[in-house]
């Protein structure tokens, strides 16, 4: 990592320290304006899983516009014009920038790989990846994430969606011991 | 009378003009709150830092309660609210398989993207997988969504299930939220040993 910034004054630190993260009770409330927000004003909550199975299949009907067009999970993202030009995947767009606006002001992009001392660089990656594919299988049978399900459904008291929550936490606490070299 | 696409006609422009900056809302949150990173998401699973419930719930609540007294005030139509369709059993195993998903990949859907934008290569890593995760449900699991969706009910609700007035659901979550900011600050001291950075 490169520290050293052409023209540092002396006395400068050399590596500029990240803001602290809000409160998080702070976050929390915002983040609840924001999804109320988007109830009021748009009828929806929030979302994000929508996005990639939109861009995937997006991605199957260029391979291949009948097969997409055939399956019944690609189909619904392609049934009403361009399937990335919908809620979900401009809702996505706007986290990433959004995201990328608020990091960079923290001073907090930092390229680099997220993992506990103990594993990897190789391990980590195919790990995240695997657990990418999980999360998304698991994310459309529930019908939704922890954006969509659980976020978004449990404000409106949506049974469904609080049976998702219990069932995410019950087993992440149940596998977090198989998994903490990876983590601790 | 809210939500506003009930009673005004928006362009499509318009919608998504919207749409996109409540994503950037979205995205600016969940950057401040320390989610774009894999360390401090997972750190829920090791008590140490609850973070993850602390922002999910208060968020919860907040939307909870807003919602509840405006339509107690007559200012909101919930018919017009879009709820998830509830099926039990794809929530119950859909929720069991994300959990693991989310432990052994470090991130969600949307806090991926977040960290994405922060530059993890890992996060990068998860989203490759969440788009192989949803090419290998399209391609094997067809008949499964067909079922799922064929047997999904709208518009469950506590309330509708129950019979007891939103009122006293959003008074117990107020005071479950209570109690589990206490519960969690005695974990977080319990379990502050097994943070890797100290």
């Amino acid at each position: 990592m490169a520290t050293t910034i052409a023209g540092r004054r002396p006395g400068q630190p050399a590596e500029r320290k990240a803001r602290p993260y809000w409160n998080p009770y702070v976050a929390g409330f915002a983040l609840g304006l924001v999804l109320l927000g988007g109830y009021l004003l748009l009828g929806r909550g929030l979302g994000a899983t929508g996005a990639f199975s939109a861009l995937a299949a997006w991605f199957a009907s260029l391979v291949s516009p009948e097969g997409a067009a055939a399956n019944p999970v690609h189909a619904r993202y392609l049934e009403n014009g361009p399937p990335l030009l919908e809620y979900v995947p401009i809702l996505v767009l706007g986290t990433l920038i959004g995201g990328a606006v608020s990091a960079w002001l923290a001073g907090r992009i930092r390229f680099g790989i997220d993992s506990g001392p103990g594993i990897g660089r190789g391990a980590r990656l195919a790990l995240a990846f695997a657990g990418g594919a999980l999360a998304a299988i698991g994310a459309k049978i529930a019908l939704g994430c922890t954006s969509g399900q659980a976020l978004s459904g449990a404000a409106v008291l949506n049974v469904g969606s609080l049976v998702f929550m219990v069932a995410v936490f019950t087993s992440g606490y149940l596998v977090a011991f198989l998994f903490r070299k990876e983590w601790l | 009378m809210l939500p506003l696409v009930a009673s005004v006609e928006l362009s499509t422009a318009t919608f998504l003009l919207l749409t996109l900056v409540g994503g950037i809302a979205f995205g600016v949150v969940l950057e401040r709150a320390g989610f774009g990173s894999g360390c401090k998401l997972t750190a829920v699973f090791y008590g140490y830092d609850m973070s993850v419930v602390k922002v999910m719930f208060t968020a919860i609540v907040t939307a909870m309660v807003g919602l509840w007294g405006l339509a107690a005030a007559g200012a909101i139509d919930m018919a017009e609210i879009y709820i998830v369709p509830t099926n039990y059993l794809a929530q119950l195993v859909g929720g069991l398989v994300f959990g693991v998903g989310f432990v052994l990949g470090g991130y969600c859907p949307g806090t991926s993207v977040v960290a994405c934008a922060s530059g993890r290569l890992d996060a990068f890593a998860f989203v490759a997988g969440l788009l192989a995760g949803i090419a290998l449900y399209a391609r094997y699991l067809g008949d499964a969504e067909t079922w799922i969706r064929a047997n999904a009910i709208d518009d469950v609700t506590l309330v509708s299930l129950t019979g007891i007035a939103a009122g006293w659901w959003v008074a117990l979550f107020v005071v479950a939220l209570a109690a589990a900011a206490w519960g969690m600050g005695l974990a977080e001291r319990a379990f502050a040993r097994l943070d890797p950075r100290r």
